[in-house]
């Protein structure tokens, strides 16, 4: 496991972390979500080395990282760059190289990547003569080339089409399911809240809510229902202890203060017809996000 | 949490030892060198300034070849034994004076050498016939010289100082900008392409600065050897032995300097190529190196014949690459003379590497206006 521990850093004047405090677990998947200039990058590089911190610390199971262990991470900038002029294969086999792999399983590692991202037949091409898409890949590819032990991806997702993220995702969650600890930071709350298994909300330099997503769902869920009959629901109006936010012929929205009172509501509504939807509204990502970032 | 037990996970990676710093160095340095081999650019314009080098090795020794002998008429023995004897002009013989005439009229010789037709007022029995002005190399040669004694006899010729000046300075000076400019370019990309964040994750900063300044090194100094090679045979084939060998020395003086003075250079142009993030800003970030790699250019070409500048210059660490060479040529340096001034290029070229490589590992990830130098040495 790894953890951020009380990190800070200012830039100049300016602070930018202030006592930044997460863990990302083995094998999960953990998003990193705050607006622009929240201090992901920042929080990212320092864990990479590429940046050191005012105060605080990166500790890999508890000790405090070196450079040794840095290299077994694998690496994704927000700011895109491989080298333009480079063939992709050649590129990603001196990337592994730099990490310390052996030629052989450099190029192996590679050629099985780009097959496995789509770019088999392009290993011999230029990065310049990719399109924007490809050269996604191909970066994500650079970032997992040497079979790394821990992934950190800043906004793996911008900029690729939709089957491109499936297929990021798809890998992400592979590395994960071998135990590898991967933190990825988004702009699209959609792709994190189906993908992530923990998150870390930062706002203004400051960790807002951090724990498994579930949990924080969980945490802020209103106790607010919806359910979907077959008549005119207005009748749900008269259920003591519930107050109704919305109808709409049979769908109605309603707080119940207490389980008694929404469980009678589905009782009433079984005994007048059929119930085809009755369920606890989970706040989406985004609403948490609204509500913790406020 | 769920998480696997750590010897699952690396059961899955087997690990590998770190690279050390010197694997490090020739893997950047290895894809330097390769990067510039593949660039059609890079390869033309050292085929071009190859190209001039054996081009005028070879056009001056077809002028040498060329110098032939001036051809005098000369009608009778004794003329035609001082002309034998001066060995500086070559002998036609004529019948009498007025085939010779007839051949000085024609333009097919300069001069004619004749027997006097009187003695009075002069030594030589010989008279010259010339058309429109006195052939002062013919005269010279029947001439009376006193004895002449040097003080400070020049061991090169003036012209060929002048053209071994220009041939120091020019390669020096296009090897570095060639060089130097590829460095700060390929810094340059790297911050600009962002690919030096990855790296910056992978490698130390000083591996990555290390190996850039290696693989260019090398390819500076084999483009260097490589004209050498080439003027050396064009000389031994163009029939020049002599004047390789009064070069010869100073050539591999040169390249000993020049192996490294490039290295200083190179750190320069690494370290403020490394404060802009733009390719178009490269250039002005870099000029103030520039400066310093034109300055010997330019000293040696206009002070190759004034002794007390080309001493200072073949001190400084910025002109010793051309000046102590220029020195070893002229013969005016000590034997002592080149180690001290390589010794002092020795450690300021470390120097400027220690701040050099501080500069740059400050700079690199700070995009957008360029570092000023407080900031990038402060960090």
């Amino acid at each position: 496991m790894l953890s951020i521990e009380h990190v800070d850093k200012r830039f100049g004047t300016r602070q930018v972390l202030t006592d930044v405090s997460f863990d990302i677990a083995d094998g999960r998947l953990t998003g990193f979500v705050g607006a622009n200039g929240a201090g992901k990058t920042t929080a990212m590089r320092i864990i990479l080395g590429v940046l050191s911190s005012d105060s605080g610390e990166v500790c890999l199971d508890g000790v405090p990282l070196t450079a040794d262990d840095r290299r077994r991470f694998g690496y994704m900038p927000e700011e895109r760059g491989l080298y333009p002029k480079m063939k992709i294969g050649e590129q990603l086999v001196y990337l592994a190289r730099l990490h310390g792999l052996p030629p052989a399983s450099a190029r192996r590692n590679a050629a099985e990547l780009l097959e496995r991202l789509g770019l088999g037949e392009r290993s011999g091409d230029l990065v310049e003569s990719l399109s924007l898409g490809n050269q996604q890949r191909a970066q994500i590819a650079a970032a997992l080339v040497h079979d790394p032990e821990f992934l950190v991806l800043d906004e793996p997702f911008s900029g690729l089409d939709p089957l491109a993220v499936e297929v990021v995702m798809g890998v992400l969650g592979s590395y994960a399911a071998r135990g590898v600890p991967v933190l990825f930071s988004s702009h699209q709350l959609d792709i994190v809240e189906r993908l992530c298994d923990d998150l870390v909300i930062i706002a203004g330099g400051e960790i807002r809510a951090n724990g498994p997503r579930d949990e924080l769902r969980e945490r802020h869920s209103s106790p607010r229902f919806e359910i979907r009959t077959g008549g005119d629901a207005g009748w749900v109006r008269t259920v003591p202890g519930v107050e109704v936010l919305e109808v709409n012929g049979g769908f109605a929205v309603f707080e119940a203060q207490t389980d008694a009172a929404s469980q009678s509501v589905l009782r009433l509504a079984l005994e007048r017809g059929p119930v085809s939807a009755f369920s606890r509204q989970r706040p989406s990502l985004a609403t948490i996000f609204k509500e913790v970032v406020q | 949490m769920s998480a696997p037990s750590g010897d699952a996970a690396q059961t899955q990676h087997p690990r590998h030892p770190a690279p050390s710093l010197g694997q490090s160095v020739r893997l950047v340095a290895t894809r330097e060198i390769l990067a510039r081999l593949r660039s059609k650019a890079f390869l033309i314009s050292t085929g071009i300034l190859l190209l001039i080098s054996i081009g005028s090795v070879v056009a001056g020794g077809i002028a040498s070849q060329n110098q032939t002998l001036s051809k005098v008429a000369v009608v009778g023995s004794a003329a035609a034994q001082v002309v034998r004897q001066a060995g500086t002009l070559a002998a036609v013989e004529a019948d009498d004076v007025a085939a010779a005439e007839a051949l000085v009229r024609a333009g097919t010789v300069t001069a004619a050498i004749v027997p006097a037709e009187s003695q009075a007022g002069y030594p030589l029995p010989l008279r010259v016939i010339a058309l429109s002005g006195t052939p002062l190399e013919v005269v010279g040669v029947l001439s009376l010289r006193p004895e002449v004694t040097l003080l400070e006899p020049s061991k090169q010729g003036e012209g060929l100082v002048y053209l071994v000046a220009i041939g120091f300075g020019l390669v020096f000076f296009m090897s570095a900008i060639t060089f130097g400019s590829t460095i700060a370019q390929s810094v340059v990309e790297e911050k600009q392409t962002r690919v030096v964040e990855i790296l910056m994750t992978t490698i130390p900063v000083r591996a990555l600065l290390a190996g850039k300044i290696v693989g260019n090194s090398i390819m500076a100094f084999a483009q260097i050897v490589a004209i050498g090679l080439l003027v050396s045979i064009g000389m031994a084939v163009t029939g020049q032995h002599t004047l390789l060998g009064d070069i010869g020395p100073s050539l591999v003086w040169f390249a000993v300097f020049f192996a490294f003075g490039f290295v200083m250079l190179a750190s320069l142009f690494a370290a403020t190529a490394s404060m802009v993030s733009r390719q178009e800003d490269v250039g002005s970030a870099t000029s103030p190196v520039l400066v310093l790699v034109m300055i010997p250019y330019f000293l040696v070409i206009f002070f190759n014949d004034n002794p007390t500048v080309l001493s200072i210059m073949s001190y400084i660490p910025f002109s010793a690459p051309v000046g102590m060479p220029m020195r070893i040529f002229l013969g005016t340096a000590v034997w002592w003379e080149p180690l001290l001034s390589l010794a002092i290029l020795l450690a300021s070229t470390a120097l400027v590497i220690l701040l050099g490589s501080r500069i740059y590992a400050n700079s690199l990830l700070r995009m957008g206006a360029r570092v000023t130098f407080r900031e990038a040495l402060r960090g």
